[in-house]
């Protein structure tokens, strides 16, 4: 369980994080979600307390995580992919990181092991590809076997046979009762690997919900329907408050309804439908149609959200 | 992952935490190349200068020279070069950190900021004072190994004031690293840190140079490296401080950059 309130950080004139308060529950899949520069990867530092926030507070179990005598029992993160000496080996750098919190060797073995760098792990870390990094970072978060996990971008230059595995990876740590935080502006990849998403722009809060609700809070499931009766069905389904807007010719575009209804009201008034077809509201939308109202939020968004 | 209840409490039966992270410091120190790099060179400076100076120096100087001449001062003319290697040392063993980002990874791992820079200065200490006094002592062995059999250059450890200027070349090569270390902690960047460090050293002893002779000898013995020198000294220049007092003095440079250090990584961002 992570728990931020009203966390504020600046640096300099730039308000960095901006009044922010998020929980993040245990047991399920959490993503930062937000266009680069939005405050998440400042966010996270705050959380592990290397840098410390202007106002607000932040606790990880219940405390705050630099209080932890050994906090690699308690959480592990990957902020940087290439966080580490790059002429100690992998091993190195992993007992390293280990000796600090009295973790044993064996365990640094088996870390390896797990992320699949065991047959590298005496090269030189410097020379790894970033896939090999970001499983180097991620071995380094589970040294403790934390019950909180965080990770920055952790799917950022990974092929995706990388992506799928940090995919299945999260769940099961997720399905496992722990709590599992990961940043990222790759959207569609979020819709995959998350159950509950907070969404922040410019350090401010945006939402906060499951994925499930978000997507349901929205305008939802639009139905597509053609009809050669569709002036008919029109005034039926506006009667109904559904909200129609005519496509082109015989096409409408439905909200409101479900495309059982529409079909039972086709039905039980003897009109012709040639076409009926529902359409999910993706997290994309969802993510526009909420971050549209602050104009000045969406420069910032459309300058930064194209990168890769 | 190897179990399904998570646990939020380390296991019972770990070292104390303090000698974790003594041990993961001193791992770190010693799984980078640079640091047996440095080590070897700060040695073959000492050991190369000796046997060198122990070869040419007697058939060059006059019996009158030899008499009066610091032999053992002389005998340690590598210093001026190992202690480049070591003002590295201490340097990287904290720059390195910041350079590769390794300083998060090390700081989410032990948020106690304080233990972790006491650790990472003991662990400095002790390999700088092994390896310091390592080499003073194998270049003072070299150096009276090739002087001639009655050279009036000759000393021996037994002799007043010899094992002090020895050791406390090899003392000096500590508090020297700590120094860096100290400036490395302020500076967080290699180059920046050892820019400053050189300049501290060198710098003021050239300044005073350009000023009137009696500023030179009130200043003078009071800048760093004038200050350090006397403790392996044997014949000490009149106007120059004694040698452990001077040494005191060398201290409390090494102690202030040190001092500031601490205070800032606690304040700091990481």
């Amino acid at each position: 369980m992570i728990e931020a309130t009203g966390l504020t950080k600046r640096y300099g004139a730039t308000v960095a994080v901006d009044d922010l308060s998020f929980t993040v529950p245990p047991g399920q899949v959490t993503s930062f979600l937000g266009p680069n520069g939005a405050g998440k990867s400042t966010t996270m530092r705050l959380i592990l307390g290397l840098d410390a926030p202007d106002s607000g507070s932040v606790t990880v179990g219940g405390r705050p995580y630099a209080a932890c005598r050994r906090p690699l029992f308690q959480a592990g993160a990957l902020l940087e992919a290439k966080a580490f000496h790059g002429g100690r080996s992998a091993r190195n750098h992993l007992l390293c990181l280990a000796l600090s919190n009295g973790i044993n060797r064996a365990r640094v073995d088996e870390v390896l092991d797990l992320v699949g760098l065991t047959g590298a792990a005496r090269r030189r870390a410097g020379g790894f590809s970033l896939g090999m990094s970001q499983r180097l970072g991620i071995a380094a978060a589970l040294l403790g076997d934390p019950p909180v996990l965080m990770l920055d971008e952790p799917v950022n230059g990974l092929d995706p046979e990388g992506v799928l595995w940090i995919r299945t990876l999260l769940r099961t740590l997720a399905a496992e009762g722990r709590t599992v935080l990961l940043s990222s502006h790759l959207m569609s990849e979020m819709a995959m690997t998350a159950d509950r998403l907070v969404i922040i722009g410019r350090g401010r809060l945006i939402a906060q919900a499951t994925m499930a609700d978000l997507l349901a809070a929205g305008p939802g499931a639009s139905v597509t329907v053609r009809s050669p009766q569709a002036g008919a069905l029109t005034a039926l389904l506006t009667a109904r408050g559904a909200t129609v807007s005519r496509q082109d010719g015989d096409t409408l575009a439905v909200t409101g309804t479900t495309p059982e209804e529409i079909g039972e009201l086709a039905r039980t008034s003897g009109l012709t439908l040639t076409g009926l077809a529902a359409h999910q509201a993706t997290l994309e939308d969802r993510y526009m149609e909420l971050t549209r109202d602050s104009a000045d939020y969406r420069a910032v968004a459309t300058r930064n959200g194209d990168r890769p | 992952m190897t179990t399904a209840t998570t646990p939020s409490q380390p296991p019972a039966g770990l070292v104390p935490l303090f000698a974790g992270v003594l041990r993961s410091e001193a791992r770190k120190l010693g799984t980078v190349r640079s640091t047996s790099w440095i080590l070897l060179a700060a040695v073959a400076f000492n050991v190369v200068t000796a046997a060198l100076l122990g070869l040419l120096l007697p058939g060059h100087l006059s019996a009158h020279q030899k008499a009066t001449i610091d032999s053992v001062r002389v005998s340690l003319g590598g210093l001026h070069l190992s202690q480049i290697a070591v003002g590295l040392l201490g340097v990287l063993a904290v720059t390195s950190e910041y350079s590769s980002g390794m300083i998060r990874a090390t700081l989410a791992a032990v948020p106690q900021r304080h233990l972790l820079l006491t650790a990472k200065t003991l662990v400095l200490t002790a390999v700088a004072a092994a390896t310091g006094i390592a080499a003073c002592l194998a270049a003072y062995l070299v150096f009276q190994a090739f002087l001639p059999a009655s050279d009036a250059m000759r000393t021996t450890l037994a002799d007043p004031g010899v094992l002090r200027a020895v050791t406390g070349a090899g003392l000096y090569l500590t508090v020297l690293a700590l120094l860096s270390f100290g400036l490395g902690t302020i500076f967080r960047s290699s180059a920046g840190a050892v820019a400053v460090l050189f300049g501290v050293l060198f710098v003021p002893t050239l300044l005073t140079a350009l000023l009137p002779s009696s500023w030179q000898d009130t200043i003078g013995p009071y800048l760093p490296m004038n200050a350090g020198d006397t403790i392996y000294t044997i014949r000490p220049q009149a106007h120059m401080l004694r040698p452990w007092a001077g040494f005191g003095v060398f201290c409390l440079y090494s102690a202030a950059a040190l001092a500031t250090g601490f205070v800032l990584i606690r304040r700091r961002d990481a």
